[in-house]
């Protein structure tokens, strides 16, 4: 097997008093679709986070391409912080889908896409819209360029928030629960784009309450329980029978949400 | 007592050399509260914590009393501290501190409303912290704040007849005195109404219309 696109060893996080990481050892694999599942505050939101910096780790390291994210383990395990400069070039490989969108309501589809390509690539600003352009017409958005994040759907904004992940043209693209703040018919149009991008071989690590997308499109499952990796393998590994108690669990509660095929 | 017309047409042009006096005032202390305030938010949200501590209790003092007993010690306490002011810059001064310690919090609360989310959103694709700040929690925030922010220019033009008390020369000290040389108190003071009413009418206009331009900004629910 090639070599992982991020490696996770010993991986610990807490908030506060509260350890919400206990533990975490993690390949993922290149060109592939990782689903991170579990019941909710297994930590699966805070692994990912934490791969994107958003949360600085309590412990342990995270390699992007063996880089080292955010901070640098010396030999005795000591962490030093790695300056800012850095720890913007190891995230420039990584791209990151959120929950709730987040656009930035104040520019339209095509300056959303094509805001960090201005500045912080520094590329003109018909180059840059041109780049994002081809983007948004991946989403298929092109003609929804002038838009303003309220005049789209929630489907819509999430398609645009991909695309402007996928400007910077990033090696890992990671998805926070990209449908779970949509209603049901809008999370098609988002799942059809995200298999898109994993059709194309995008390294992609999806935490995702839709069971039936992780059976379906990952290629490696990996189940969390209070903050600790309790399976990991592929789809047929993991939800195939005998199947570990604590998943029977929680794939019951799933029914609605396209386990059924599961059990 | 009647009300007489012709009294307000005799004295037209010192009146409206008072109201041109008012409009300045407001406008510059406006902007200069808008700015000093807007220093004291960023400072309280991005300075060190004693700093943002002290500023606190300073916004805390200037909003705890009243703009004309602020405005009495700046320009009669003045100069028990060397201060010397003539009533002109003393109103605008005070009329500057006054305002900025409220739109310091409507600033102060406008950083907060922008979502997290959108600022680590910035984080992800690699802009800076300058470059967070400038080009998206600045916009976000100036559509925000808009509304309070035109709401608290309204009340400034309202707290520039206080002025007339340390003799600034604007509207309510003029129309006034013409009142009480003629007698004429019911005409000034419905006078005076007249022009703040159409004056804040106005602000509160611009206000709308800037409101409208930004509305496709609107946040939506996320």
């Amino acid at each position: 097997m090639s070599h992982p696109a991020v490696t996770i060893r010993g991986l610990h996080k807490s908030f506060g008093a509260v350890e919400v990481l206990r533990g975490i050892d993690l390949d993922i694999p290149r060109a592939q679709v990782t689903c991170l599942i579990g019941p909710s505050g297994s930590g699966k939101s805070t692994l990912l986070r934490c791969m994107a910096f958003l949360e600085e780790t309590s412990s342990g390291s995270i390699l992007i391409d063996d880089a080292p994210l955010g901070f640098r383990t010396h030999a005795d395990g000591s962490r030093t912080r790695l300056p800012a400069a850095d720890i913007r070039a190891a995230r420039r490989k990584i791209g990151m889908v959120f929950q709730q969108f987040n656009l930035w309501p104040h520019m339209t589809a095509l300056g959303n896409v094509s805001e960090a390509l201005k500045t912080v690539q520094k590329l003109g600003r018909r180059e840059a819209e041109d780049r994002a352009m081809v983007q948004l017409k991946k989403v298929g958005l092109a003609e929804r360029a002038d838009h303003f994040p309220s005049q789209l759907s929630g489907g819509q904004q999430q398609r645009v928030a991909i695309a402007r992940a996928l400007a910077l043209e990033p090696e890992i693209m990671l998805f926070d629960e990209p449908t779970s703040s949509l209603d049901p018919e809008l999370t098609g149009e988002v799942l059809n784009v995200m298999r898109a991008l994993a059709d194309d071989g995008m390294t992609m690590v999806v935490v995702s309450h839709e069971i039936g997308f992780s059976a379906s499109v990952g290629q490696k499952i990996a189940f969390l329980d209070q903050g600790q990796l309790l399976l990991t393998g592929t789809p047929t590994e993991v939800f195939g029978k005998p199947r570990h108690p604590r998943l029977d669990q929680f794939l019951e509660t799933y029914l609605d949400r396209g386990a059924a095929m599961l059990l | 007592m009647r009300f007489d017309p012709a009294l307000i047409i005799h004295h037209l042009p010192s009146i409206l050399s008072g109201l041109s006096v008012t409009i300045l005032t407001w406008l510059i202390g406006t902007i200069g509260a808008v700015l000093v305030g807007f220093v004291i938010a960023s400072s309280r949200r991005f300075g060190p914590r004693p700093l943002g501590m002290a500023l606190g209790a300073i916004v805390e003092v200037i909003r705890g009393t009243p703009f004309l007993i602020q405005l009495f010690l700046l320009y009669f306490g003045g100069p028990y501290i060397g201060l010397f002011l003539d009533p002109l810059p003393a109103g605008l001064l005070g009329l500057t501190v006054y305002g900025s310690a409220y739109f310091s919090e409507i600033f102060r609360g406008g950083f907060e409303a922008v979502p997290v989310g959108h600022i680590e959103a910035a984080e992800c694709v690699g802009l800076n912290r300058f470059q967070i700040v400038k080009r998206i929690l600045l916009p976000e925030m100036s559509m925000l704040v808009l509304p309070s922010a035109v709401n608290m220019a309204i009340l400034l033009i309202k707290e520039t007849a206080v002025l007339s008390i340390i003799t600034v020369p604007e509207l309510t000290m003029i129309v006034s005195a013409i009142g009480s040389e003629y007698y004429a108190f019911v005409e000034s003071l419905f006078l005076l109404a007249l022009f703040y009413w159409a004056l804040v009418e106005l602000c509160g206009f611009l206000g709308r219309k800037a409101e409208e331009k930004l509305s496709h900004f609107r946040l939506s629910a996320s």
